[in-house]
């Protein structure tokens, strides 16, 4: 359950939010946070525009 | 800050500050709440909108359009180029907007029909009581607060949590977002009349390129591709493939990411004391990503009916249900022929695309509106076009294409 960010990548646009399924992300600001409901899918990995999220393996 | 309103509007984009403009012109009290501590900033948007529809809601002012554009022009792979005036090219060309600018206009008027506007200010929950929601929890500079409301409207964009809070499922599937990256590009040749589209598989798998000019020798470079093409290549390096092909010496001036939900109508977008607009309610186009004016149009239906709901002391589902039957009848046939369309389109291979942008050369599309356009293709490809059959019935007279009316 830890999808990890690269806060310096990531443009704050809030796409991987729209697709979490369980809604384990939220935009704050300008950053992405992650909650303890992640199930390591990695959708929102999949589609983020720039590549900031990654599902460790 | 009080602790209850009439009705509390989370997300101050276009779609939330029209809701709280409407609602606050029609008398009530309103909260309108936005989390980023600048509105509009960073934007999400390639910023074209149709200028007929537009001024319906708001005054054009110079100071949030940055260019006017005659139309659109096409290309397929091959350079093969469908034009279409404004006309046809429906909602999403004829201004260029600054959206910085516009959006905090739209929320200046917002606040001076006398709604309070609070920034840096983000929902974090709904209250919820016997099954209704009765307003919300905050945090504002690292501060909580439960506010409460008769109505809560979710404004709260493509990542919106409210609608999910209401019970309302809202998650887009990869297929269902467009994931984008945009440069603004300045020192480039570009055509200031007309806002450019590629398409293509190579260029943009299940999507587009866009150039919109800006004005002052600037323009919004972007691509948008469908979420479940994205991962292996994404759609800044697309991006980026793109612009060192086509402008190897523009220089970018700006970058911005975006998802754009092309999911068509959604099965509810209320419940018991809630509304969804705008992108929160997906209402955006499948196919053109356009979502400015859709959420400006809800945003004024939803803040008509909060008025009426609350008039009536009824904020049930059942009395707020007069908000989706309104708006599905307006944009809902639009949304879901959209979504017919973008399902064709995005399968057609770059060769089917070249054959499409050859078969209307030599026509001339005049003022035809965006079915007529899709009529005319039809026509000329039909074993092609076959899956859009669906989308003509009920039109008549469809060999008079521009007396079609399409509210798009
Ligand atoms: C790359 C890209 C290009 C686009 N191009 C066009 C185009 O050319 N033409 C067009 O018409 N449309 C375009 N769109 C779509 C358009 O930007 C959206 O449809 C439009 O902004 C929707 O308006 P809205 O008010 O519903 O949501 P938004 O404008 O997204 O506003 C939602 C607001 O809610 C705030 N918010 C979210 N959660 C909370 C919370 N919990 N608490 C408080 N505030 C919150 C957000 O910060 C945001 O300001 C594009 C989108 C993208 C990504
Ligand atoms: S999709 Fe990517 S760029 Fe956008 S907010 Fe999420 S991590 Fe950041
Ligand atoms: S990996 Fe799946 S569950 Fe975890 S944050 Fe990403 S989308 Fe949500």
């Amino acid at each position: 359950m830890t999808v990890k960010v690269n806060r310096f990548k990531c443009g704050y646009c809030g796409a991987c939010v729209s697709v979490c399924p369980p809604g384990a992300l939220e935009l704050i600001e300008t950053w992405i946070e992650v909650d303890e409901t992640c199930t390591d899918c990695g959708i929102c990995a999949k589609i983020c525009p720039v590549g900031a999220l990654e599902v460790p393996k | 800050m009080k602790d209850r309103y009439d009705v509390i509007v989370v997300g101050a984009g276009p779609g939330g500050s029209m809701t709280a403009k409407t609602a606050a012109n029609a008398g009530l009290d309103v909260l309108l709440i936005e989390k980023r501590q600048q509105i509009g900033d960073p934007v999400r948007c390639a910023e074209g909108v149709n200028k007929k529809y537009l001024k319906e809601y708001i005054q054009p002012d110079p100071a949030w359009i940055s260019a006017e554009v005659k139309g659109s022009k096409i290309y397929a792979p091959d350079g093969a180029m469908v034009e279409m005036s404004e006309e046809i090219a429906g909602a999403e060309v004829g201004y260029v907007l600054e959206r910085k600018v516009f959006d905090r206009a739209l929320a200046r008027d917002a606040a001076l029909a006398g709604a309070e506007v609070m920034v840096k200010t983000r929902a974090t929950g709904l209250l919820m009581e016997d099954g209704f929601v009765k307003g919300i929890k905050a945090e504002h500079m690292d501060e909580k607060y439960n506010i409460r409301a008769d109505i809560v409207v979710g404004a709260d964009g493509v990542e919106s949590k409210v609608g999910r809070w209401a019970g309302i499922d809202t998650t887009l599937k990869p297929k269902d977002i467009c994931t984008c990256a945009q440069y603004l590009m300045t020192d480039i040749e570009i055509d200031t009349d007309f806002c450019e589209f590629y398409v293509g598989q190579k260029i943009a798998p299940l999507g587009y390129v866009w150039v919109f000019p800006k004005g002052n020798n600037m323009a919004n470079v972007g691509i948008g591709i469908t979420g479940h093409m994205s991962g292996e290549v994404r759609a800044k390096e697309l991006l980026d493939d793109f612009v060192l092909k086509r402008y190897p010496g523009g220089k970018v001036i700006e970058f911005i990411v975006g998802g754009v939900p092309i999911c068509g109508t959604i099965e509810r977008t209320v419940a018991n004391g809630l509304m969804l607009v705008g992108d929160a309610a997906r209402q955006s186009d499948p196919v053109t990503g356009g979502g400015i004016f859709n959420s400006m149009w809800a945003g004024d239906i939803a803040g008509k009916v909060a008025a009426n709901a609350i008039k009536h002391s009824d904020v049930s589902a059942e009395f707020l249900q007069e908000y989706e039957t309104k708006w599905r009848v307006g944009l809902g046939r639009d949304l879901d022929m959209s979504l017919v369309v973008k399902e064709r389109f995005t399968r057609l291979t770059d060769d089917e695309l070249n054959t499409l942008g050859h078969s209307l050369e030599g026509i001339d599309l005049g003022n035809t509106t965006l079915i007529g356009l899709l009529w005319a293709l039809f026509k000329a490809n039909k074993k092609l076009l076959w899956d859009l059959r669906g989308i003509f019935k009920g039109i008549k007279d469809l060999e008079m294409e521009s007396s079609v009316e399409v509210n798009s």
